[in-house]
């Protein structure tokens, strides 16, 4: 059974149940998680901008850049550690944003996917690469791949491909099978040196701007 | 003339988009929607005794608790989920409901549906649900379905989906008359295609047009659009479903609808808002669908060169708790096993069995990795029985290049006659033997012997139908600006179709790819279309937009040869501009020429205005728009091909296996892939490489892990082993292009190519490293250590 938005809540125990819009006025004081979720007022420096959330203190830095911010290159493939689909630098080194609270990264520089490009735009040398090499498919992963990448590059800037392989061996990739990933790595530390030429005669027309690929 | 792009690596279109953060993912729309949450069953079998949800609606910012009761009223949303492809072979169908009535058939199953303001909200609510089981005698594993001990539906008896039997010639006759017969057991586990994004659904109703918008992570949005407007008993015309960025398929969005995608359209409608539900890891686990475990008997008869004779497979499939993506597996599997080989006397039954685990539906391969395990096993089988050399068994029993077309005398899964269309086996094999080393292996095997290392080689073959029908069908349009619209219907979920078709249209019509912008999965511009599965968008898609911009290039030509008073015949389109070949400086620019199209006269535009010096006289007696003519510069067209296309490949693998921690490694992997002439060859390495690392996972390391009871037991990526860039080695391709006669492209799919034969192909390695048989996969280190222990204590051989 079933009502409409506007009818008077009311709790059962048979089966079919009940549609309520109506905030519950009394609770249980014995039972806290039926209260109302006390808000605290987060501040991030997302990107090299001050931003300001107010969010409730067990909220996910990665649902709070997401949800809250907008910023939503930062993905969540298992909100348990593992995949790395989330990963964030925090002060430059690589973090899982499903592992933090939001309230923690507070008084942290957090840089994002969206933090990698320079601010005319123009693809930064990770992101770069990807794209040369065919470093995605879906592109799901990539965004925790890419900011992965590019701390990683920061302390070894000219890795050998075993290397580059190691380096990315704490993301999960369900597409790309790595391989083109592990040369993106190699092509990024190419592009950040400055040694420019493309790799094996891939055509490049020029990349389509955001708006041209709206749908 | 313009450059051809169609055979080049160009770089993908879709990338810098998705590289700076700007995809448009599921999970990244709808952030003012209300979230979706469920309450899923803990146990493997029960039935339900009584739900309590008071709990639940104390939460607050709770909006609606719903069990299956209130599912009622919305069309027939309470009635059982479709048996999507219904099936001759199906004895009984049973499919699940969008909440679970009255009983649960397994761990994960969604039992009530709670909305609330935020996802956090809602799994509060959901946790306070209380839900009072009654345990049943759960059914897990092949084993215990065919025991029948216990039923996993009573409607179901022996728990019997479906019995098949295929038979060519006289199987059992031919071996019975052999000099040789082999028998084997072969068991294969399950695993899962795993996409990085889960499922997801965002649904709004919009009640001042009564119109359902539902955005879905879906490998088939035409088809998720049919089955939600039935089911809520919808016009087809008021709900439309759009696709928008996939975070990878690889099959699990294929089947549709899903639970939650009734369940919450049918909320938003009900409620008149917007609700979002996103599943988690660990709902993709337990709730969505898994593939591969099947049982296996083989007996095959062959003679001394190791040429079949007749062969006869017994499978048995494991089909989870509902078959509501029908057989579509198993039916892969038997008409699969054939191979590249000349089958003549071969017989196949299947028995396609529930037990109290997730659905099985397509993986990556659908049923055709276990098909290739169980031929490439055997062959593997008969090398060894006859003391061959494995290349030497299968190339006497290839199709050979001149008797293409091969027909396989068996009924594929689309009902169509299976006849492979090109292919030269013999030479892929030379190819692989080549870039592997097979020849020099034995030398390096005694260089790794006196290293104290242990390696072994194996291959295995396949063929694989691809780019199944019925249909597909392309839409293009090009704007006054220039701009060409083109849409298809089918999905993408990380393929590169908006730089694929792009190169295909563009080279067609003669403009520059830049200028092509590709719609793909959205029902608002191509109504009709089947899906992206089974290696058919390239196929499929690609030759509908062909075909279409064939169409739309003979209108352009009609209306530019009116303007320049020239023949059609005599005019080409370079770089979008349509000029008199021989005399280009006689040209009319395509934007114009989509001006000229549209009578309209409003000079909108600089186009607009200029195109009126190409507006000559007209001819007063007719109408502006002619009888067979349509105002616009575009058009629609379908391609359906006769039959399905055959690609085919082989793959080699070196393992190592340690000496004392029977730890495997792959050393190289080398791939031979012939899918015709390469669209975009960067693309189809990129689909070979993704396909062998997901068959390396399961070879090696994926298996879903179910207790006696039906718990998966490693539902987290933390303990279902996925393989991360340090377990999947560098992959070696080579490609030998056999074009198809059955369209227009010469093309055969490349979706699932790599994931098919690496099972087989690792297996037969870790065979020959250790010198004992391996007929159960995937094989980690502990179970490769027992076999050893087996092998040492009993020395005869049981092949
Ligand atoms: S989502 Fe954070 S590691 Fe997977
Ligand atoms: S590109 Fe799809 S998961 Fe990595």
């Amino acid at each position: 059974m079933s009502s409409t938005p506007d009818a008077q809540p009311e709790a059962r125990t048979v089966r079919g149940t009940v549609v309520t819009t109506v905030p519950r006025a009394s609770f249980d004081p014995a039972d806290g998680s039926a209260r109302p979720e006390e808000l605290i007022d987060v501040y991030l420096r997302v990107n090299g901008a001050e931003r300001h959330a107010r969010v409730p203190g067990r909220r996910l830095l990665s649902d709070a850049l997401r949800h809250d911010l907008g910023l939503t290159g930062t993905h969540v493939g298992c909100e348990h550690g593992v995949c790395g689909a989330c990963t964030v630098l925090l002060d430059g080194q690589p973090v899982r944003a499903c592992l933090m609270f939001a309230a923690t990264a507070q008084g942290h520089e957090i840089t994002t996917v969206e933090g990698l490009s320079t601010p005319d735009g123009e693809l930064g040398p990770v992101q770069q690469a990807f794209v040369e090499c065919h470093g995605l498919q879906c592109g799901f992963c990539t965004p925790g791949f890419l900011t992965t990448i590019t701390a990683y590059l920061d302390e070894n800037p000219d890795p050998t491909p075993e290397e580059a392989r190691e380096a990315i061996a704490g993301n999960l990739c369900r597409c790309t099978g790595y391989q083109n990933i592990v040369k993106a790595v190699c092509r990024a530390a190419e592009l950040r040196r400055g040694d420019d030429p493309a790799p094996d005669g891939t055509q490049t027309p020029p990349a389509p701007t955001q708006e041209e690929e709206q749908r | 003339m313009s450059t051809r792009t169609v055979g080049s690596p160009v770089q993908r279109r879709e990338d810098p988009r998705l590289v700076r953060g700007d995809g448009r993912y599921l999970d990244d729309l709808g952030h003012d929607a209300l979230a979706a949450a469920f309450v899923r069953s803990p146990h493997g079998h029960a039935r339900i005794v009584d739900i309590d949800t008071s709990g639940a609606i104390d939460v607050d910012g709770v909006v609606a608790v719903w069990t299956w009761e209130d599912l009622a009223g919305s069309g027939t949303a309470e009635e059982p989920l479709p048996m999507l492809l219904p099936h001759p072979s199906i004895e009984h169908p049973v499919t699940g409901y969008a909440l679970a009535k009255d009983r649960v058939h397994h761990v994960g199953e969604a039992v009530v549906m709670v909305v609330a303001r935020d996802r956090y909200l809602a799994e509060d609510a959901a946790q306070r649900v209380r839900v009072t089981y009654e345990p049943l005698p759960a059914v897990v594993g092949v084993e215990a379905a065919r025991a029948a001990e216990h039923l996993v539906h009573e409607e179901a008896p022996a728990n019997v989906g479906a019995y098949f039997e295929q038979h060519l010639g006289d199987a059992a006759g031919q071996i019975e008359s052999a000099p040789h017969v082999l028998e084997l057991d072969l068991d294969i586990e399950r695993s899962a295609c795993m996409p990085m994004e889960g499922k997801g659904i965002l649904a709004r109703w919009d009640s001042e047009e009564g119109r359902l918008k539902v955005h879905a992570s879906t490998q088939t949005s035409t088809g998720l659009r049919a089955a939600l407007a039935a089911k809520l008993g919808l016009p087809l015309s008021a709900v439309e479903v759009i696709t928008p960025d996939v975070g990878g398929g690889f099959g699990v969005k294929i089947n549709h609808p899903w639970p939650e995608d009734v369940a919450v359209a049918a909320a938003a409608m009900r409620l008149q808002t917007k609700i979002k539900w996103v599943e988690d890891r660990r709902e993709h686990f337990i709730s969505s669908a898994h593939e591969r475990q099947q049982l296996q008997h083989v007996r095959v008869g062959f003679d001394d060169d190791g040429q079949i004779l007749g062969m006869e497979a017994q499978v048995w499939h494991d089909h989870g708790a509902y078959l509501p993506y029908g057989v579509i597996v198993p039916l892969n599997t038997a008409t699969h096993i054939p191979g590249p080989y000349r089958m003549r006397n071969f017989s196949v039954t299947f028995t396609s069995l529930y037990t109290n685990t997730v659905i099985v539906t397509p993986y990556r391969g659908a049923g055709r990795p276990q098909a290739a395990y169980l031929m490439e096993r055997t062959m593997d089988a008969i090398a060894r029985h006859l003391g061959k050399d494995r290349t030497q068994v299968r190339s006497v029993n290839f199709v050979q290049p001149e008797q293409m077309p091969w027909d396989l005398g068996m009924v594929l899964q689309d009902g169509r006659m299976g006849i492979y269309d090109s292919g030269d086996f013999p030479a892929s094999l030379e190819k692989l033997k080549e870039l592997v080393g097979w020849d020099d292996f034995e030398e390096y095997r005694e260089q790794a012997r006196a290293e104290g290392r242990q390696v072994g080689i194996g291959l295995a073959c396949y063929v694989e139908g691809t780019g199944a029908g019925p249909y597909e069908g392309g839409h293009i349009e090009i704007e006054t600006s220039g701009r060409v619209n083109v849409s298809t219907g089918l999905t993408t979920q990380g393929q590169g179709h908006a730089t694929v078709f792009a190169q295909i249209v563009a080279d067609e019509l003669g403009v520059k790819i830049e200028d092509v912008h590709v719609t793909t999965g959205d029902t608002r511009r191509m109504a009709y279309s089947v899906g992206t599965w089974g290696s058919r968008g390239a196929v499929m898609s690609g030759n509908a937009l062909l075909l279409t911009a064939r169409k739309v290039k003979e209108q352009a030509l009609r209306i530019a040869a009116d303007a320049l008073e020239a023949n059609p015949d005599d005019l080409e389109i370079v770089d979008g501009i349509v000029r008199v070949k021989g005399a280009p400086e006689s040209q009319i620019p395509l934007p114009m020429v989509a001006v000229l199209s549209n009578p309209l006269r409003y000079a909108f535009d600089e186009t607009a205005r200029a195109a009126t010096q190409f507006g000559g006289k007209s001819d007063e007696s007719k109408p502006p728009v002619g009888d067979a003519e349509h105002p616009g510069l575009e058009g629609s067209d379908f391609f359906s091909p006769v039959r399905t296309t055959f690609a085919n490949g082989m793959h080699a693998a070196i393992v190592e296996t340690d000496p004392h921690t029977a730890d495997i490694t792959v050393l190289r992997y080398c791939v031979v892939h012939d899918c015709g002439p390469m669209l975009n060859p960067m693309i189809v390495e990129g689909q070979v490489h993704g396909g062998v690392a997901q068959g390396i996972g399961g070879a090696l390391y994926e298996r879903m892990a179910y207790d006696a009871d039906g718990q998966l037991q490693n539902a987290s990526f933390m303990d279902f082993l996925m393989p991360f860039a340090t377990e999947i080695p560098h992959i070696e391709t080579d490609h030998l292009e056999t074009p198809s006669p059955l369209n227009p492209l010469g093309i055969k799919g490349a979706g699932e190519a790599g994931t098919i034969p690496t099972t087989a192909a690792i297996a037969a390695a870790v065979e020959d490293a250790e010198g004992f048989p391996i007929r159960r996969m995937p094989i980690s280190p502990p179970e490769l250590w027992e076999l050893r222990k087996q092998h040492a204590s009993n020395t005869t051989d049981p092949s």
